[in-house]
């Protein structure tokens, strides 16, 4: 089998203080290219700290985080910086734009972090990239001048801008309404199912969990079940 | 646009109101640092000037700098004299015509000799003490300012009347004596002569307006009762500062006592000093203040930007890339205050110098000040730098937030 695109091995988070916290604990993982992955659990279960975990936002007090096999705990700050920038792509719950930006120049950030292509380059794809989750008519407008579900699909482009090959997404329909909520979960579904990417769904919503390939359950910060859903092992279509 | 310029941009854009002011802050610190600095200088080379134009650049006497040492010091290591009567030495500098040569060849200015004597002026019956200097009116106007001092009188005039004698506006004042006066003058020989007035001057300074006259040589000659002597040369460079540099070499030359006007003026030079020292402390002081103006609002811009700030690191944004981002943000204010300080100080300066001061007891005068590019270039790279330290604290403090932090606060 390949190298996962992400693993944990024994990963553990505790937030130090006069009576330390376990946020997770002992979390065996790995994340394959192409799969649609939702991690679910009650609240304060630890999802979200796993997810900052994988996405390299947070460093664990034991165990290790491994991207593409690399080892990431004896990586300075910056360094997870770089592999953050490069592979892997965040989604907030909240759009969290950037307010005095337009859309175009919030999806152009990462990539203009990035520095590989050309200014004309990352407009052409910023644009395209908005293009393809409906927006075409927002291009110039700033987040203050969209709805909500628009403003979190700019977010899934600004998420794509460097072509990561992992989406992480920390409640991404958490905010919308339900309508929003489906059209933003399509989008993740054709991000695995059309461009081979991987996502990685932190969510609330047990329906939108059920048509998620796979589904890892916390409770206590701990894995409790991980397990592919029915639909993905009998083979039909999500 | 660069990345991290674009986004300083948007942040101080967005917050021109206090942009604005942090602006100001600066510029008025510069501007006022600008003036301050035009005024000290301009107030201290204006009484060097003086100073320096009242006197020679170079005095050289015929006195000696240490005691002329007995055959005795000079054959045993330690010796022990008493009762000793020193041998009576011929005053006046020795064969000062060969000297004043020598000096001419090689010293960048004009040299001149001069008589000394110290002496009592009587007129009215009132005495009055006061360094008669015996000069060449021909040569004299090449080394001294004394022909643009003449208030009265002129310095040819000198020749004119017999034992003429030119005073200093107050020694004339204390004296009662007019121009056509004539006065009594007698040196410590006991030598007595009666001179005519012939012309009074007025330096500026003080101790030499009321305490100092001028005859011919001759005369001064005369009075001393020595013919032949000269016991003063001095001379004017045609770079007052390089005076210290001329008197040592006129030292090792002839071993003569020789006086830069730096040295005779030692006190006021280190006096000058420490006025710069509190000078540059009190425009240090100003400009750090200003900067307090800076430090607030790229604090305030941190605080309010700490989730987007969050974002940018999430998203791959490095902490130098953070960190260069304040930083920019402190030097665009810093740098806009410099420039519009600069022209602020300019103006403060013109303004400054089109103030006319009257008083009842001198003419009309303007403020001395110096406009100097080196001020301008000193209050603004000290303006940038403390606007660069400014931000540098906000923006490390920016580049240390943990993203994770920031994110659970904000959802």
């Amino acid at each position: 089998m390949s190298v996962p695109l992400i693993e944990t091995r024994k990963a553990t988070r505790i937030l130090p203080g006069i009576v330390p916290v376990t946020l997770v604990a002992d979390i065996d993982l790995l994340i394959h290219e192409k799969q649609f992955v939702a991690i679910t659990g009650p609240s304060g279960s630890g999802k979200s700290s796993l997810l900052y975990l994988l996405g390299l936002l947070d460093v664990p007090t034991t165990g290790e985080v491994l991207i593409r096999g690399r080892d990431t705990s004896t990586l300075v700050d910056d360094e997870r910086a770089e592999i953050r920038l490069a592979t892997l792509g965040f989604i907030f719950q909240f759009h969290f734009l950037l307010p005095e930006f337009t859309t175009t120049q919030n999806v152009m950030l990462p990539m203009r972090a990035l520095g590989k292509l050309t200014p004309g380059q990352m407009k052409e794809r910023a644009e395209g990239l908005l293009s393809s989750l409906g927006l075409e008519d927002h291009l110039a407008k700033r987040p203050d001048q969209l709805s909500g579900g628009q403003r979190q699909r700019v977010a899934v482009a600004r998420a794509l801008a460097n072509d990561p090959p992992v989406i992480l997404a920390d409640e991404p329909t958490g905010s919308l309404d339900s309508k929003s909520s489906e059209q933003v979960f399509q989008i993740l579904r054709d991000l695995v199912d059309r461009d081979g990417r991987s996502v990685v769904a932190v969510t609330h919503a047990i329906d939108l969990a059920g048509r998620m390939d796979r589904r890892v359950h916390l409770v206590d910060g701990r894995i409790v079940s991980d397990e592919m859903q029915a639909s993905v092992a009998l083979g039909e279509p999500a | 646009m660069n990345l991290v310029v674009d986004i300083a941009w948007t942040h101080i854009a967005a917050r021109f109101r206090q942009t604005v002011v942090a602006v100001l802050g600066v510029a008025i610190g510069v501007g006022f640092s600008i003036m301050m600095a035009a005024l000290m200088q301009g107030s201290q080379d204006d009484f060097v000037r003086t100073l320096v134009n009242a006197m020679p650049h170079v005095a050289i006497n015929d006195e000696r700098r240490e005691a002329p040492r007995q055959p005795a010091e000079e054959a045993f290591d330690a010796a022990q004299i008493r009762g000793l009567t020193p041998a009576t030495r011929r005053r006046g500098i020795n064969n000062p015509i060969a000297t004043i040569a020598a000096l001419e060849s090689w010293v960048p200015g004009s040299v001149t000799p001069s008589v000394q004597a110290r002496g009592i002026l009587r007129y009215g019956g009132k005495d009055v003490t006061s360094v008669i200097v015996g000069i060449d009116p021909a040569r004299e106007p090449r080394v001294s300012q004394l022909v643009n001092h003449l208030k009265q009188g002129s310095l040819p005039a000198l020749f004119r009347a017999t034992n003429a004698i030119i005073l200093g506006d107050r020694l004339a004042e204390k004296l009662g004596a007019r121009l056509g006066s004539n006065i009594a003058m007698s040196a410590g020989t006991g030598k007595v002569m009666t001179g005519q007035v012939v012309g009074i001057f007025r330096s500026g300074v003080r101790a030499v307006d009321e305490g100092t006259s001028y005859v011919l040589i001759r005369t001064a000659q005369v009075l001393a009762e020595q013919t032949g002597l000269i016991n003063e040369i001095r001379i004017r460079l045609n770079d007052p500062m390089s005076a210290r540099a001329v008197a040592d070499r006129i030292i090792a030359d002839t071993g003569l006592k020789t006086i830069s006007w730096q040295e005779a003026n030692e006190d006021l030079m280190s006096a000058f000093v420490v006025r710069n020292v509190i000078m540059y402390t009190v425009v240090g002081a100003i400009l750090l203040v200003a900067s307090f103006g800076t430090y607030n609002i790229i604090s305030t811009i941190t605080f309010e930007k700490s989730r987007d700030i969050a974002i940018l690191k999430s998203l791959g944004l490095t902490q130098a890339t953070v960190r260069r981002i304040f930083i920019l943000e402190g030097l665009v204010i810093g740098l806009a205050g410099a420039l519009a300080g600069s022209v602020l100080g300019f103006v403060l300066t013109q303004v400054m110098l089109s103030i006319e001061i009257r008083t009842g007891f001198t003419d009309a005068t303007r403020l001395p000040l110096i406009v100097a590019p080196l001020h301008y270039v000193i209050a603004g790279g000290i303006a940038l730098a403390s606007s660069a330290i400014a931000g540098y604290f906000p923006a490390r403090k920016a580049a240390r937030v943990h993203p994770v932090e920031i994110i659970r606060g904000a959802t």
